[in-house]
């Protein structure tokens, strides 16, 4: 704060001040200051005030969004875990021609050995271990194994050591291994951001995945698929709910509009689960189609454990989001404009088409992006009744978060659906232009 | 003058709080009726004995993201948690979780038996205190599935003779080892066929031919329901929650015993607690997993203590008075063809396979 009053009492002599003098010299404040610097000062205050009453949010906002963001984008390329762990053998792998299919000389194992002695003391061999087996299976057992035997060796008496660690495991004689260790050494990796797009980080460069093992790209391609799919049922079920929400007298509004807000009000957990009650083959739907004798008992809609159930589920969850901006923006709408198109000859149709409907569209607008944003990093509607087919990439998130703990991956796949949506919000803004959304 | 007071007050009030909140700890579970039976035959006996005053937590599903999250935080708020053996692993590996001296840290079985021949071949990790023995395993409709129910695993991709949906864990852990054996690999190779990629693929072509008559659960719950509401004439889930479907709920469904898979829950402490607060999680831990006490939990529910020695001690359902013993996954008679879950091989291959499930399971 000091800092930024300072300059005001140190510019007497500069030339800003200096040029809004006349001949008879700078115009005054009551107070006997140049008016130019009075004013300054009175906005200057003005505007500290304003940040003052802003910066709690601003804090918050920074606490609790911006920083754990930015750390997020982070660990998506950090990858010093390697380096950190095994810092003798890195510098010695570097050395090493991994095209060679030979195995490394004994100065990389005398400084391995010293490295694993240290890091078993520290427990952090059994981390490196995890780390490595997302990229090659059967690494994290090798240096747990590995561990147990090596914390006997001494790296000042024991030397040679090559012959000794491959007796320990036979894996550690095996080139791959130590190419791996060797392209995982890096201290910031693509690696990540790779595996998130079904490819893998190898000596030769980037390769694809083997073909049994891609998924996510598929995840990526099904989650933008379906967000769209359940906006526009959206738009479809929320507009004319709008409409006759704006249309109605005030008082039926607002008894219909409860109806809209509350399961707004529900929690996400029991609304999902009332799905799966009537949605399941022996669920509410479809006894009551078996018993209308729509459906026969034997073939009973599956509509739940796939993509439908998906949809059906979380079009009802979301539909508030998509009702309500349009509901706001149709009642600003004046009804003369209809009524003076049908009283120059315009049918319902083209009243409604040519002169409502492009009013009502910042609404559709907004409530598209809420909408749309919501569906794409949904979770745990997609987790209940999505069964296989109709899970987002965002249960993956959540498996590498809280079972794989491959943190890494959780965060390059999170920041490429960031960057989506991102993406997507500007083409929005290019193509409609986000001047025309309005929330009310 | 008032302000010092008020302010020396609050001071006070604070220490007190303080002074309090030292006889607290916390300790996570999974929740539900597991939780309940942690808290009549652990806590409320310890809290009786010591003073001490237990919270629970239900955050053992987020336990191992949780604890590392806290860790890197450098502010572990939990004292004891409750695990399945996989997950004790991976925190041991990660440094996260104390290690455990069995011997001098554990009490003895009363015959004076080390708690590390007590406990034998269940001390799967060096940070983890086996607590109870549970299966996932399958139970069935047995007003679904006609005249001849059931016997064998086999039976559960059989879809002539048992047409109809069955629900299965959306995770390769289980099914995997089940459709090998039921591919006719012998069940002391099912581990190196799945090392192997041709034999993932071989598991992945046995559950094919089921694909489409599968419901694939998450939670726990699950199979209990659709088999309460006849979505499913089959399913897999843990053996406790069977029990309640049979004995508490009385509904229309029977164990299938055989291949069941069993795993073990127990007890973690986490790394970096303070001195004293460690050593009152090690006090617990050595009143809540002595030979009466696991003896205990299973009056509540139907998981297998740890302890070779609390076997014989289990006794009656606390509230519906049966007998407990034949619906422990260790009973004799139902543990005739059994699985115990292969930690090292799941470790290892987990993230590989899985991936390959998860692609498979979208095709």
């Amino acid at each position: 704060m000091g800092r930024k009053v300072r300059p005001i009492h140190t510019n007497t002599s500069d030339g800003d001040i200096m040029s809004d003098t006349t001949d008879s010299g700078p115009m005054l404040a009551a107070d006997g200051t140049p008016l130019k610097r009075s004013l300054s000062r009175a906005l200057r205050r003005q505007k500290m005030r304003a940040l003052m009453l802003v910066a709690p949010l601003l804090i918050f906002v920074l606490i609790s969004f911006i920083f754990p963001i930015g750390s997020m984008l982070f660990r998506s390329v950090e990858n010093d875990i390697v380096a950190d762990t095994l810092p003798l053998t890195v510098v010695e792998l570097q050395k090493w021609d991994a095209e060679s299919g030979e195995l490394p000389d004994e100065a990389l194992y005398a400084a391995f050995a010293s490295d694993m002695v240290k890091a078993i003391a520290a427990k952090e061999h059994t981390k490196l271990g995890t780390r490595l087996n997302y990229e090659q299976t059967g690494l994290s057992s090798l240096f747990r194994k590995s561990g147990r035997k090596m914390k006997k060796l001494d790296p000042a008496e024991d030397a040679p050591f090559k012959e000794k660690i491959i007796k320990i495991d036979k894996k550690w004689g095996d080139v791959e291994t130590w190419r791996a260790i060797k392209t995982h050494s890096v201290r910031i990796t693509n690696g990540y951001f790779l595996n998130a797009v079904d490819m893998r980080r190898t000596p030769e460069g980037a390769q694809a995945q083997p073909e049994d093992k891609q998924i996510l790209i598929t995840l990526f391609q099904r989650t933008l698929l379906m967000s769209l799919m359940i906006t526009g049922s959206c738009i479809l079920l929320g507009y004319p709910v709008a409409w006759i929400l704006a249309n109605l007298p005030a008082r039926t509004a607002n008894v219909l509009m409860i109806l809209v807000l509350l399961p707004f009000w529900t929690s996400l957990l029991v609304r999902t689960s009332a799905w799966k009650v009537m949605l399941q083959q022996q669920g509410v739907i479809n006894e009551v189609l078996v018993w209308l004798g729509m459906v026969a008992d034997d073939s009973r809609l599956a509509l739940i454990n796939n993509q439908t159930g998906t949809i059906i589920a979380m079009t009802h969850i979301l539909l508030p989001f998509m009702i309500l901006p349009m509901y706001s923006v149709m009642q600003t709408i004046k009804p003369h404009y209809v009524r003076a198109a049908k009283s120059m000859g315009a049918t319902d149709w083209t009243a409604f088409w040519r002169v409502y409907f492009p009013q009502s569209v910042p609404g559709i607008g907004a409530g598209s992006i809420l909408v749309f944003i919501l569906a794409i990093g949904y979770y745990i509607t997609p987790e209940i009744v999505g069964g296989t087919k109709g899970v987002f990439i965002s249960n993956r998130i959540a498996y590498h978060i809280s079972s794989s703990l491959n943190w890494g991956l959780a965060a390059a796949l999170g920041t490429i659906l960031l960057a989506v949506v991102l993406i997507l919000y500007w083409a929005y803004d290019k193509i409609v232009g986000i001047d025309n959304v309005k929330l009310g | 003058m008032k302000l010092t007071k008020i302010f020396m007050a609050s001071t006070a009030l604070a220490f007190a709080a303080g002074a309090v909140a030292a006889e607290e700890m916390t300790i996570v579970s999974w929740g539900g009726a597991y939780s309940k039976s942690q808290m009549k035959a652990y806590h409320e006996p310890y809290s009786a004995k010591t003073g001490v005053n237990i919270i629970n937590d239900d955050s053992s599903a987020e336990a191992v993201s949780k604890l590392r999250a806290m860790n890197e935080a450098g502010n572990v708020t939990w004292d004891v948690v409750d695990v399945v053996a996989s997950d004790a692993i991976r925190l041991c590996d990660e440094g996260l979780a104390e290690e455990i001296d069995f011997n001098t840290q554990l009490a003895p079985a009363p015959d004076g038996t080390s708690a590390e021949d007590d406990f034998g071949a269940l001390l799967v990790s060096d940070c983890f205190i086996p607590q109870i023995v549970y299966s996932t395993t399958f139970g069935y409709r047995t007003d679904l599935v006609g005249d001849t129910p059931p016997t064998e695993i086999c039976d559960v991709f059989d879809l002539e003779a048992y047409p109809g949906k069955r629900s299965l864990e959306k995770r390769p852990i289980g099914n995997m080892e089940w459709a090998l054996l039921c591919d006719g690999v012998a069940k002391d190779e099912i581990y190196e066929v799945l090392e192997t990629s041709e034999g993932q693929d071989r598991a992945l072509a046995k559950l094919d031919t089921i694909k489409d008559s599968v419901i694939w659960w998450s939670a726990g719950a699950d199979t209990p329901q659709l088999l309460a509401d006849g979505e499913v004439i089959m399913g897999s889930t843990f053996n406790g929650r069977l029990f309640s479907v049979i004995e508490e709920q009385n509904q229309p469904v029977a164990m299938l015993w055989d291949a069941q898979m069993f795993d073990l829950d127990g007890w973690i402490i986490p790394a970096g607690l303070s001195e004293e607060r460690k050593a009152r999680a090690l006090d617990y831990i050595y009143f809540a997993t002595d030979t009466q006490r696991l003896a205990d939990q299973a009056k509540f529910i139907s998981y297998g203590p740890a302890r070779a020695s609390s076997a014989p001690l289990v006794s009656t359902h606390a509230e519906l008075g049966i007998e407990m013993a034949p619906h422990m996954p260790t009973d004799p008679a139902n543990a005739q063809n059994t699985f115990l879950y292969n930690y090292e091989f799941w470790a290892d291959y987990r993230d590989d396979i899985d991936a390959k499930f998860q692609a498979w399971l979208a095709k």
